[in-house]
């Protein structure tokens, strides 16, 4: 009987993440039918094979830093298996990142700050960067990224080249890394609402 | 406690005896004689409509009650599509983001920067939430109740009435549909096991292939009335000739016996042991299917000449093939394989297309067995389909294989209105090809190095 999910979502819950995140009832309620559909172990969390299982995440060249993303910081450097798993809380979490932002939102409290704001969305984006999770990037880190990014196109000079000149351009207290207030500063012109986020169906 | 028993002894036996009686010739009038003779007497499509305003009204009600509790309502979308794509190209994405970022001249301007990862962060993430080909390993969601509680994801909002007559469908699928949907597919097999023998017996020639044919007919049209499908062909104008190639979406095990039971074909499969091989094994003395081995399926060159073998010869029967290799959940089509598409005969395309409303058909290998969705099939409400014959097509001058297979899927998802995917239906057990990732990484790549050719140029 059970081909749908093993556990419905409770109303409570609902507000919950609806609170956390700002998405909307149906949106939750489609997501999370998204993410048992993913869950194969039929558990209530992900590992990291759910998502490799995607194809189309499978083949972004950046897959693997991306599904990193939704996976709690401090377990990294213990695990040698990577049997950590994700529920649906840090599920929407993370996904929250990419809501669009809306007028109305700009003029609540400003003490909690949305997932969805702009500086989050560049955390987001400045956390793939740091493969170490030490708050910078350095050249090291700069360069296995673009390497992934291009796979074997492009000669390891060039790519060098490349990353020397991006932290040059970036670095404003010379210590050859890139911590996050040089990124947002870098990307302050970007328009980061718009390029970091997914519009959603109603 | 026994004398009490005794009179009623009698009257139970001779009720029992009776309605079997009965039931036994309402089967025989009403079902095997029109499959004998391939008429039918319309009850099937009498049923279905029933069946549609029941649905319809239990949706209402399910409306209802969500609104009283004030609630939404979970609203499957049927093609999935949650998220607005973006339509751009990637390098016109990764333009865009640049431009918006600097102010500089485009055409020397396109050389790494941060922001470029939010291009592959964005795909990435909108691939999380909803990407084109897991779902069509998983059942298609409906957007009305079918009164199946395997479909239904609303059932908070059920009222007494709506659970009335869910117990009631309950009872008339399982208390009667099914065991006389079992009771017939028992015949149909076993009637066509026993009559391909006979037939078997007689010497080759053109009785041997009428009867041969006869037969076939007679016995999947009992299994289709087994199954309680409601079939309805179009452009039977198109039907596959011998020494034909005729290619279909693959859905489940059942497109066998939908297709079969309107036309003659050569069968290509496996050899299974058990009741799958007795089976096999009876039909092919009645008319040359083509069975393997298990140690021939992996000799490509062996199977490939088998079957121009087998269409050079005109007196023998089309050839029917899967080209996708594994069931997909009727939404789309996916890759066709391109070992049939190689031996040059002409094609006949074949579109199948399941409503899901009343039963779905979709074969789930991962989660069901073969006996465990043979009764789910059975005690769905039935089987509705649309099946489509395409005209036939050739392979063209100057096209590979691969061109035309992708031809003949184009054609058969526009007709049976299915997403046409490249993707292989294989990534339901196998994990993606890392060639795949290797072309994003090189068009990526054109993108910077390409530029610093014309910084050196300039």
């Amino acid at each position: 009987m059970g081909s749908r999910a093993s556990r419905l979502l409770r109303e409570e819950e609902i507000e919950e993440i609806k609170k956390e995140t700002g998405f909307s009832h149906s949106q939750i309620t489609r997501l999370y039918s998204r993410f048992t559909s993913l869950d194969k172990g039929e558990n209530g969390t992900l590992s990291r094979e759910d998502f490799q299982r995607i194809p189309e995440l499978a083949i972004n060249p950046l897959g693997d830093r991306i599904i990193n993303a939704f996976f709690p910081e401090g377990y990294f450097v213990l695990v040698i298996f990577r049997e950590d798993q994700v529920n649906f809380r840090g599920f929407m979490r993370t996904l929250a990142h990419f809501r669009p932002i809306e007028d109305n939102e700009k003029n609540k409290n400003p003490a909690t700050e949305p997932l969805n704001s702009r500086t989050n969305k560049l955390l987001f984006a400045f956390r793939l960067y740091d493969l170490d999770r030490d708050d910078k990037i350095s050249r090291d880190e700069l360069l296995q990224v673009l390497r992934m990014m291009v796979g074997v196109n492009i000669s390891d000079e060039q790519l060098g080249s490349i990353a020397d000149r991006t932290i040059q351009e970036a670095d404003t207290n010379g210590d050859s890394c890139i911590s996050f207030n040089e990124f947002i500063k870098v990307l302050e012109k970007v328009d980061v609402e718009q390029k970091m986020s997914i519009r959603f169906l109603h | 406690m026994e004398l009490f028993f005794n009179p009623f002894d009698n009257l139970v036996c001779i009720l029992l005896g009776i309605s079997f009686t009965v039931w036994f010739t309402l089967l025989l009038v009403f079902i095997i004689v029109p499959a004998i003779f391939g008429v039918s007497f319309g009850i099937r499509r009498l049923y279905m409509k029933t069946l549609l305003k029941v649905f319809e009204w239990a949706t209402l009600r399910i409306e209802r009650g969500a609104k009283e509790k004030n609630h939404l309502l979970y609203k499957p979308y049927s093609n999935g599509k949650i998220i607005l794509g973006n339509i751009c190209s990637k390098d016109e994405e990764i333009k865009e983001i640049r431009r918006s970022g600097s102010n500089k001249d485009l055409d020397s301007a396109t050389e790494f920067e941060l922001s470029d990862i939010f291009y592959f962060a964005r795909r990435g993430v909108e691939s999380i939430m909803d990407d084109e080909v897991t779902k069509r390993f998983t059942a298609e969601e409906l957007k009305s109740w079918n009164l199946l509680t395997r479909s239904n994801y609303n059932f908070h909002y059920i009222s007494l009435r709506l659970t009335v007559l869910w117990g009631l469908g309950l009872l008339i699928r399982y208390g009667f549909l099914l065991p006389l949907r079992v009771t017939l597919a028992f015949t149909g097999v076993g009637l066509l096991v026993f009559l391909t023998s006979v037939v078997g017996l007689l010497p080759n020639g053109r009785m041997k292939n009428f009867l041969s044919e006869k037969v076939h007919l007679m016995c999947y049209r009992i299994c289709v009335r087994a199954l309680t499908a409601i079939i309805t062909y179009h452009d039977s104008e198109n039907k596959p000739k011998n020494g034909g190639i005729c290619v279909a979406n693959h859905t489940s095990p059942i497109d066998v016996i939908i297709l079969a039971s309107d036309g003659c074909y050569a069968m290509v499969g496996q050899i299974h042991g058990g009741l799958m091989g007795v089976i096999q094994r009876s039909m092919v003395k009645a008319c040359p299917h083509i069975w393997f081995e298990r140690s021939e399926v992996k000799d490509r060159h062996l199977v490939a000449k088998r079957l121009s073998d087998h269409v050079e010869d005109k007196s023998k029967l089309p050839i029917l093939i899967f080209p996708e290799g594994t069931c997909i959940n009727n939404t789309s089509v996916m890759m066709f394989k391109k070992g049939s598409f190689e031996i040059g005969a002409t094609v006949y395309p074949v579109a199948i297309k399941y409503d899901p409303r009343f039963g779905d058909a979709f074969w789930n290998s991962s989660k069901f067995g073969m006996v465990n969705y043979l009764l789910r099939m059975m005690s769905s409400w039935a089987i509705v389909c649309s099946v489509w014959y395409l005209p036939p097509m050739s392979r063209e001058e100057g096209e590979d294989a691969v061109q035309f297979a992708n031809r003949v899927k184009a054609a058969i998802a526009r007709q049976g209105g299915l997403v046409d995917l490249l993707w292989d239906g294989g990534l339901k057990r196998a994990k993606v090809k890392d060639t795949f990732k290797e072309e994003q990484q090189k068009l990526y790549s054109k993108m910077l190095v390409g530029t610093q050719e014309d910084r050196s140029r300039s």
